[in-house]
């Protein structure tokens, strides 16, 4: 009886040590990796700014100016993020984290830039999980489609032409995928509706998140 | 000694090897095999964690009592997995971003704890290093085949963002084995990777009954010569 005691007693403490043992190193492990983590989130979020708005049109810390709202996204309580760029403290251009469910399969998460009289200066794809050959044209490395909305704006095209051609609209939509450009462009209206309507509140200093950025 | 060793590798490479005799790891494997890059990087976090919870696991095993030994198994390759995510999140960021879920998902891997419990808690800790080593070769080996075979039916492309894993001089890496190709879906998509490994393993039993057509062979050529003198 003893000796069954004795047994699980020192096969439990065994495990608890190498608990311990494999706890230590993954922490070591994450305290060592973390700032460089961080990092490249930082400049992974950087570039895909970049790609939206030229470095030139602003000279505010972007990735660290946000603002969350809940009320951008359709279907989605999920807090959006909004990236302000301003301009010797103009505000400039927002861009905003667009999530759309509409597309083929699961959700299609763009960044959406506006100037601040309403033009875009770029939309770019960054999640989705469309069909490999078909529906990830909206991929800027597979297309050019999504570049259609440079220069863009809510009167130009005008409101009936918001849409893909296939339900006579202005953008072209994709070889073998009319589901996927619909759900970018309707999604691309919404977010320059949202804009128009909230413009003030946006860029309102008030409720920045200095904090916010990932 | 030497034939020990040998044994290992061949076992680890091809005899025994864990995508294409023992159908290990098969999620993994169907599901990043869509690239030749895609399919190196998964299978060399693989390997790094099979050669570290081998060795490792090779170390313990005489402190490790029975009753105890498969949630310390766990443990180590837990452990191992969690570091190699991190290390890779931090330098090899873009294929991190790629392979995702899949890095976390190495530890369920059954290869993993099947080598474990299978090798490495039996044997010294040269031959479970030696043993994680080719194993993890191996199903690198099938990623990589498997990965080139979709790449090349499905987009008509080899190496494509090998700068992911190669650095930034690797971008010119892409070899357009087909121009102008507008690719076949059936072979990205999940259905083109059980296709795929059904045909490498199809092939590769192929190859095996050759070998073993030919090895008989050489003994009678001899035989048959000295009768026709």
């Amino acid at each position: 009886m003893n000796s069954i005691i004795k047994n699980t007693f020192s096969a439990a403490t065994i495990l608890g040590i190498f608990s311990l043992l494999g706890l230590g190193l993954t922490s070591f492990t994450f305290h060592k990796t973390e700032t460089k983590i961080q990092e490249n989130e930082r400049l992974a979020l950087l570039t895909n700014l970049k790609a939206v708005i030229p470095e030139s049109l602003y000279d505010n810390d972007i990735v660290n100016d946000t603002l969350e709202v809940t009320d951008l996204n359709q279907d989605s309580t999920k807090p959006a993020v909004i990236y302000r760029a301003r301009k010797k403290g103009e505000p400039v251009a927002a861009i905003m984290t667009v999530v759309t469910p509409f597309g083929y399969s699961g959700n299609i998460t763009l960044l959406v830039a506006v100037k601040t009289d309403g033009t875009l200066t770029g939309v770019r794809t960054i999640a989705h999980r469309e069909t490999p050959g078909l529906g990830d044209k909206i991929e800027i490395e597979r297309s050019d489609w999504i570049s259609s909305f440079d220069g863009k704006s809510l009167d130009n095209p005008s409101d009936t032409q918001w849409a893909v051609k296939r339900d006579s609209g202005y953008f072209d939509q994709l070889t073998g995928a009319t589901i996927t450009p619909r759900a970018v462009v309707g999604a691309v209206k919404n977010a320059l509706l949202y804009f128009k309507h909230n413009q003030a509140r946006i860029f309102s200093t008030t409720e920045s998140t200095p904090e916010g950025g990932n | 000694m030497f034939s020990e060793y040998s044994k290992i590798v061949k076992d680890g490479l091809w005899l025994n090897n864990q995508a294409f005799v023992a159908l290990l790891g098969l999620c993994p494997l169907l599901a990043v095999s869509n690239t030749v890059i895609n399919g190196l990087g998964l299978g060399l976090a693989t390997t790094m964690t099979l050669v570290f919870s081998n060795t490792i696991i090779s170390l313990i095993r005489n402190f490790v009592p029975d009753e105890v030994r498969l949630p310390v198994f766990v443990l180590v390759i837990a452990s191992v997995v969690t570091m190699i995510e991190l290390a890779m999140n931090a330098w090899f960021f873009g294929l991190y971003k790629i392979l995702g879920i899949f890095i976390p998902l190495i530890v369920t891997n059954c290869s993993i704890i099947g080598r474990a419990e299978a090798y490495a808690s039996k044997q010294r800790a040269d031959k479970a290093f030696l043993d994680g080593l080719s194993m993890g070769l191996g199903f690198t080996f099938a990623l990589v085949t498997l990965g080139s075979l979709r790449e090349v039916i499905g987009s008509g492309t080899l190496f494509t963002k090998a700068e992911l894993m190669f650095g930034e001089a690797a971008t010119t890496w892409q070899i357009d084995v087909i121009t102008d190709y507008s690719g076949m879906l059936l072979a990205i998509l999940p259905p083109g990777a059980f296709i795929g490994l059904g045909l490498l393993i199809a092939l590769k039993n192929i190859i095996d009954t050759k070998i073993k057509q030919r090895k008989p062979a050489h003994i009678q050529i001899p035989i048959q010569a000295a009768q026709e003198q």
